[in-house]
């Protein structure tokens, strides 16, 4: 008989059915052990997975290879300067760096009131007035840390740069505290530091680090210049490098660049400042793969165990049978039906064992999903277990079976008919 | 049916062995009803093991049915089996999980006869023996005498050249008994070759032939006036 038609064959299944329906208690708790196992495992990969995609749906608001440099003081003596020079940057660095390292794709320079330096602004809109932090930005700003506006507003762009204009974008916690709840903000006017600025949207707050907040105002950066007299001065480049390009090595060469420009020493490692969220954007995401891996460890470790399991309840099962195996040998049972059947067995378990550990894993991961849906700040999206995890999972649950059946098999087998017959 | 020539067998005890079929010599013909009798330790069961292909001697030769039996591997022993032999044991040996219907198909089912034809198989033999109505019964709900009848019944339905029962009454009262002689008596009037061990002379005298060993050598080798169990029941 060849073994294929054995697996296929209803009589099979119906001698393998007979004989672990035989104890039930035994094979539910034999099941459990297996189950278990690929429950743990389908959990584990899945929250894994659901951590994975939290953090990616945290980071998605900001492009990923971005970094913020700022200038700080020099540390070291150099070119005829002396030690604890303060530097500020210039609009002019920004050209520098473009055309020194190709990998950066955009350069945004920021400036604050409010924050470092300056009082922060009053803002004043007919009786309502507070203060809120503003600051002055290029539209490319909304390419490296994606702002979301509101529907019915824009962000700024290049005609407000050019013209200078006096518009601005609101935050959410401004637009509630300077106006009625059913007033559309867009097109009204709000008093920045007593001059007039025409509100063009207000953006989604999204916690994305740094020290922005939901009452931040945003204003074209020319018109920021004039009203401040920051002249060239630039408080901070918010950068974007490519998608390819290694931050790591991007930021030390920005860094480099600024050196030379500023006329700072090479080796001066504190004339300036810098957060590379790129750098822990990696960090995060190795954290998550070690995540994976250790679930995946955990879980095939878990499995491995469970199928052991069963592997010793077989043998024990094994011994119980010796005489129902002997009466079947001595029927015309050749030893590879009678191993056959034990193998079977053990795989049937294993993976009835493991389908139902799949579905309770699923179960629990969907209500893991649903019970994390309204939490915004717990880095915890769409749990999935990919399907080669899954597969995987169910060939080595095969596989682990049948090597572990062999045991029993081969037990049940070794054991002479004879013998078998005699035990009483 | 059966020639046996010279046959020894010993088992191993720790250091000494101890012999326990000494050169046996035996001829059955188709159809005859032989009772092997003897003590506990004569060696009966050994041989009927051996016949049985569950066991192999030492030496000698062992031809069933003009096909020699030797140097079996345990998988064309098992064919052997399935296709000369049926047995029936002293404890029945039923497979108490499955129904008596399905006990008596199991040799069928080893024989890799499609299923359809098994039960229906199955379910003739278990008419013969007079338990058509218990089909789907299982052992633990059968008596003794019952349960001896489903064996015989599994021992028949893979057509035997010979049937080998060891102590077949052995585990039942004495009517019981003498209903079971009574069936395998019937079989063997079909022209059944089969072998009784058994150590009651009464069931022995319902043998055809009786042959006697003692020490691992036969002593006694007599055809009987063969009593009827029907006429005891």
């Amino acid at each position: 008989m060849n073994s294929l038609k054995v697996i296929f064959d209803r009589d099979t299944w119906q001698e393998i059915f007979g004989s672990i329906s035989k104890n039930k208690t035994r094979t539910i708790i034999t099941v459990i052990g297996v189950l278990w196992g690929i429950f743990i495992y389908i959990t584990l990969s899945g929250a894994a997975k659901g951590l994975d995609n939290g953090f990616e749906r945290q980071f998605e608001n900001i492009a990923r290879n971005s970094m913020f440099v700022w200038a700080q003081q020099t540390s070291i003596p150099y070119d005829g300067f002396k030690t604890g020079r303060k530097i500020t940057l210039k609009l002019s660095d920004i050209d520098y760096i473009k055309k020194r390292i190709p990998e950066v794709e955009f350069i945004a320079p920021r400036n604050v009131r409010g924050v470092f330096d300056g009082s922060v602004p009053l803002v004043v809109r007919k009786n309502k007035s507070s203060n809120y932090n503003v600051y002055g930005d290029f539209p490319e700003y909304s390419k490296i840390a994606t702002k979301k506006i509101y529907e019915g507003g824009r962000f700024i762009n290049e005609e407000d740069i050019k013209y200078t204009r006096k518009v601005c974008v609101i935050g959410e916690r401004t637009q509630t505290e300077l106006f009625e709840k059913d007033e559309d903000p867009i097109g009204q006017y709000i008093r920045i530091d007593n001059i007039y600025f025409q509100v063009i949207g207000v953006h989604k707050f999204i916690e994305g680090g740094g020290f922005d907040n939901d009452g931040d105002i945003l204003i074209p950066f020319e018109t920021y210049r004039k009203i401040y007299n920051t002249g060239d001065r630039v408080q901070w480049f918010t950068i974007a490098a490519f998608d390819d390009a290694d931050v790591v090595a991007v930021e030390k060469e920005i860094k480099a660049t600024l050196k030379r420009i500023h006329r700072v020493s090479p080796d001066d490692e504190r004339a300036f400042g810098g957060f590379n969220l790129g750098e822990i954007f990696n960090k995060i995401v190795g954290f998550s793969k070690g995540m994976t891996l250790l679930s995946l460890i955990v879980g095939i470790a878990t499995i491995i165990a469970g199928v052991i399991g069963i592997g010793n309840i077989l043998l024990i099962s094994v011994k119980e049978r010796t005489k129902e195996l002997g009466v079947r040998r001595a029927l015309g049972a050749t030893p590879a039906e009678v191993r056959n059947q034990i193998i079977l067995e053990s795989v049937f378990l294993t993976i009835i064992a493991g389908i139902m550990g799949i579905i309770l894993g699923a179960f629990v991961l969907f209500g893991l999903n649903i019970a994390t849906q309204d939490l915004e700040d717990f880095p915890y999206t769409n749990p999935t277990v990919p399907i080669p995890f899954i597969v995987g999972a169910l060939f080595i649950m095969v596989s682990l079976g049948t090597l572990i059946g062999l045991i029993p098999a081969q037990r049940a087998v070794s054991i002479k008919p004879i013998d078998a017959l005699r035990e009483e | 049916m059966i020639q046996i020539k010279n046959l020894y067998k010993s088992y191993k005890m720790g250091t000494s062995s101890l012999h326990v079929l000494k050169g046996i010599d035996l001829n059955i013909e188709e159809g005859e009803l032989v009772a092997i009798m003897g003590s506990s330790g004569s060696g009966k069961s050994t041989l009927l093991n051996i016949l049985g292909m569950l066991d192999v001697a030492d030496k000698g030769d062992y031809i069933l049915d003009s096909v020699p039996i030797k140097n079996l591997n345990e998988t064309k022993a098992a064919k052997y089996r399935n296709k000369f032999l049926g047995f029936v044991f002293q404890s029945f040996n039923l497979i108490n999980y499955k129904t008596a219907l399905e006990n008596v198909s199991l040799p069928l089912y080893y024989q890799g006869i499609k299923r359809k034809e098994r039960q229906e198989s199955a379910l003739d033999y278990l008419d013969r023996v007079g338990l058509k109505n218990w089909a789907t019964h299982l052992p633990s709900e059968l008596s003794g005498g019952q349960k001896q009848r489903v064996a015989i019944a599994r021992a028949m339905a893979s057509k035997p050249k010979v049937l080998l029962a060891d102590e077949p009454t052995g585990a039942l009262d004495t009517t019981t008994s003498y209903e079971v002689m009574d069936l395998i008596q019937k079989i063997n009037q079909e022209g059944k070759t089969i072998l009784v061990v058994t150590h009651e002379p009464d069931i022995a005298q319902m043998c055809k032939r009786i042959v006697k060993l003692k020490d691992g050598v036969i002593i006694e080798d007599k055809k009987v006036n063969q009593v009827l169990a029907s006429s005891y029941v």
